[in-house]
């Protein structure tokens, strides 16, 4: 498997028009918590628009770290950082909340609201756009349907199965039509033809252009798609076209 | 961006045949964060109790400001004429000249002398029954009620008692109206800052409260974040939580504070025969408040919820902002 460092970009000079610029663009990024040792280190790639790359590694290669510094959870404590075009080191509060807004993120553990419905997690993120419910109730509720939760959108996710909850979690991350999508673990809950429909549905996301980030360590979910794979290892990135 | 998946979704949901139509709302709005938490109960407690503290200070201040005015008012309208015996002098011409000096004087509705059997019986009290008056120089009183709405100049008719009565005093009561005056705003600048102590002491109380609520909802907010929503949005989902259980707070307060004022007024009132309630209305006239007290109740328990809400708002906005 060829290993391709990505070439670094001057960021002095780096400057896109918001057609043409990277979703993603790491330039030496590093990441330590507090006096610790670097987890992440000199991390130099791109992520374009319209692509599909899985982000793979053993686990503790810091996978979830990476996805968190993309959702600028996060700060790197070095190097540069731009999203859509934009450098995150100098953006406001609101432009950040902007940047999320295009962005759809799957939870390794879900991260949904167990006082909420199926059907109110899935409509969060149009919730907290503000939109009212009359202009979003048929889309939330085919969605639902769509990944087999049709059924279950009163219930809370206590009592839901874990691949219902992944595939609630999915639909939530979907819901918004993100440029990019930011999966960790997407189908580390499902029985493997399930783990299939769900590809197909990023898949088929990515072809209506959605940029997708699939981490996984489930080589048998990679093996069915030849695409970009993001490797981590000890702290570093390698890339295999 | 491009449009989402939308004719596979519709065929697949078709062929599960679930197709059908769909009420008219699915989300039971309920809070973003949730609220029948232990901690939000003990606030909603606390926030009762401190509203009852502040109703019944407020209640307090508003009844003694109307005994005040009242007592005030019936005062006011009444001016003393004293007239000292003297030796030299027949008191009962001196009585019957001020009588006439007094009718004489604007805005005098009526002048009334004591007679000198009445002047004695208002010692008895002090002295006992059975004394020989005739050896004391009992004074005699002379009492003016004044018109309604009137308010005399009585310089002038001072002085024409001076002239023409020498040993008659006139006593407006302008030394007693001033003290109950001071007495009366003494009370209410306590109450009112009682009140305001009650009221810090909520928002304290609420920005603890809020503090944690934040702490313990750490990853709601978390969540609230990555899925797009803004700082204000969720300042204002905390603010609603914490104003509905300050108006439940507020409301139980200030409804006890009024529930126990109704039963004093109606204790009052079914003792007003007796001796313990003409003492009780003596001190605090019907025990009951007027419709400002009634208001400034209502008006305390809106003010506690909106502080609730605004306070927690503010809260979360700093707390965000020091924490990311």
């Amino acid at each position: 498997m060829a290993r391709v460092r990505v070439k670094a970009f001057d960021h002095e000079d780096y400057h896109y028009d918001e057609g043409t610029a990277p979703v993603v663009h790491f330039e030496n990024v590093g990441v330590r918590y507090g006096m610790g040792p670097e987890v992440l280190r000199d991390l130099t790639f791109s992520i374009e628009p319209n692509s599909f790359q899985f982000l793979t590694g053993p686990s503790g290669a810091g996978k979830t770290t990476l996805l968190r510094l993309i959702l600028m959870s996060v700060k790197p404590t070095r190097g540069l950082i731009s999203l859509f075009g934009e450098d995150v080191s100098r953006i406001s509060k609101d432009e950040l909340t902007g940047l999320r807004r295009r962005m759809g993120v799957v939870f390794q553990d879900f991260r949904l609201l167990d006082h909420l419905t199926t059907y109110e997690n899935v409509a969060l993120p149009l919730r907290a756009q503000g939109k009212e419910e009359a202009s979003y109730r048929a889309e939330v509720v085919e969605l639902l349907r769509w990944v087999g939760l049709g059924d279950r959108m009163h219930m809370l996710p206590p009592v839901l199965s874990g691949g219902e909850k992944q595939r609630a979690a999915i639909a939530r991350a979907l819901i918004v039509r993100p440029d990019l999508l930011l999966a960790d673990e997407p189908t580390g809950n499902v029985d493997p033809s399930l783990a299939r429909r769900l590809l197909r549905l990023f898949i088929e996301l990515n072809r209506l252009g959605t940029s997708v980030v699939i981490a996984t360590h489930d080589f048998s979910l990679m093996d069915q798609l030849d695409v970009r794979r993001l490797v981590l290892g000890d702290g570093q990135l390698h890339i295999d076209e | 961006m491009s449009a989402p998946p939308q004719p596979r979704l519709r065929k697949a949901a078709a062929s599960d045949g679930q197709k059908r139509p769909l009420p008219a709302s699915l989300s039971r709005n309920a809070p973003l964060v949730p609220v029948d938490s232990a901690g939000g109960q003990a606030l909603a407690a606390v926030i009762a109790i401190l509203t009852f503290l502040a109703a019944l200070c407020a209640g307090g201040a508003e009844l003694v400001a109307a005994s005040s005015a009242q007592w005030r008012s019936e005062i006011a309208r009444e001016v003393t004429i004293q007239i000292r015996p003297n030796a030299q002098r027949s008191i009962d011409q001196d009585v019957e000249r001020a009588v006439a000096l007094a009718r004489q004087a604007p805005g005098v509705e009526q002048a009334q002398a004591f007679s000198k059997e009445e002047s004695e019986r208002l010692l008895e009290p002090w002295l006992g029954t059975g004394l020989d008056f005739n050896d004391l120089p009992v004074p005699r009183l002379i009492v003016i009620k004044i018109r309604q709405d009137a308010k005399p100049d009585f310089n002038p008719l001072r002085q024409s008692l001076q002239r023409d009565v020498p040993g008659a005093t006139l006593d407006d009561h302008a030394l007693w109206v001033s003290r109950l005056s001071t007495m009366a705003n003494t009370i209410i600048g306590v109450g009112v800052f009682l009140v305001t102590l009650v009221l810090i002491a909520a928002a304290l109380a609420v920005i603890f409260a809020t503090r944690g609520a934040m702490a313990s909802n750490r990853e709601v907010v978390d969540v609230l974040h990555f899925v797009g929503a803004n700082d204000d949005f969720i300042a204002r989902e905390f603010q609603r939580r914490f104003f509905r259980l300050g108006l439940r707070g507020a409301a139980i307060g200030a409804g006890a504070a009024l529930i126990l004022t109704l039963a004093l007024g109606f204790v009052t009132r079914s003792l007003r025969a007796s001796p313990t309630g003409d003492q009780i209305e003596a001190l605090f006239g019907a025990f009951t408040i007027s419709w400002s007290g009634y208001a400034v109740v209502i008006l305390i328990a809106l003010f506690v919820a909106l502080t609730t809400g605004i306070v927690s708002r503010l809260t979360v906005r700093r707390f965000l902002n020091e924490n990311g």
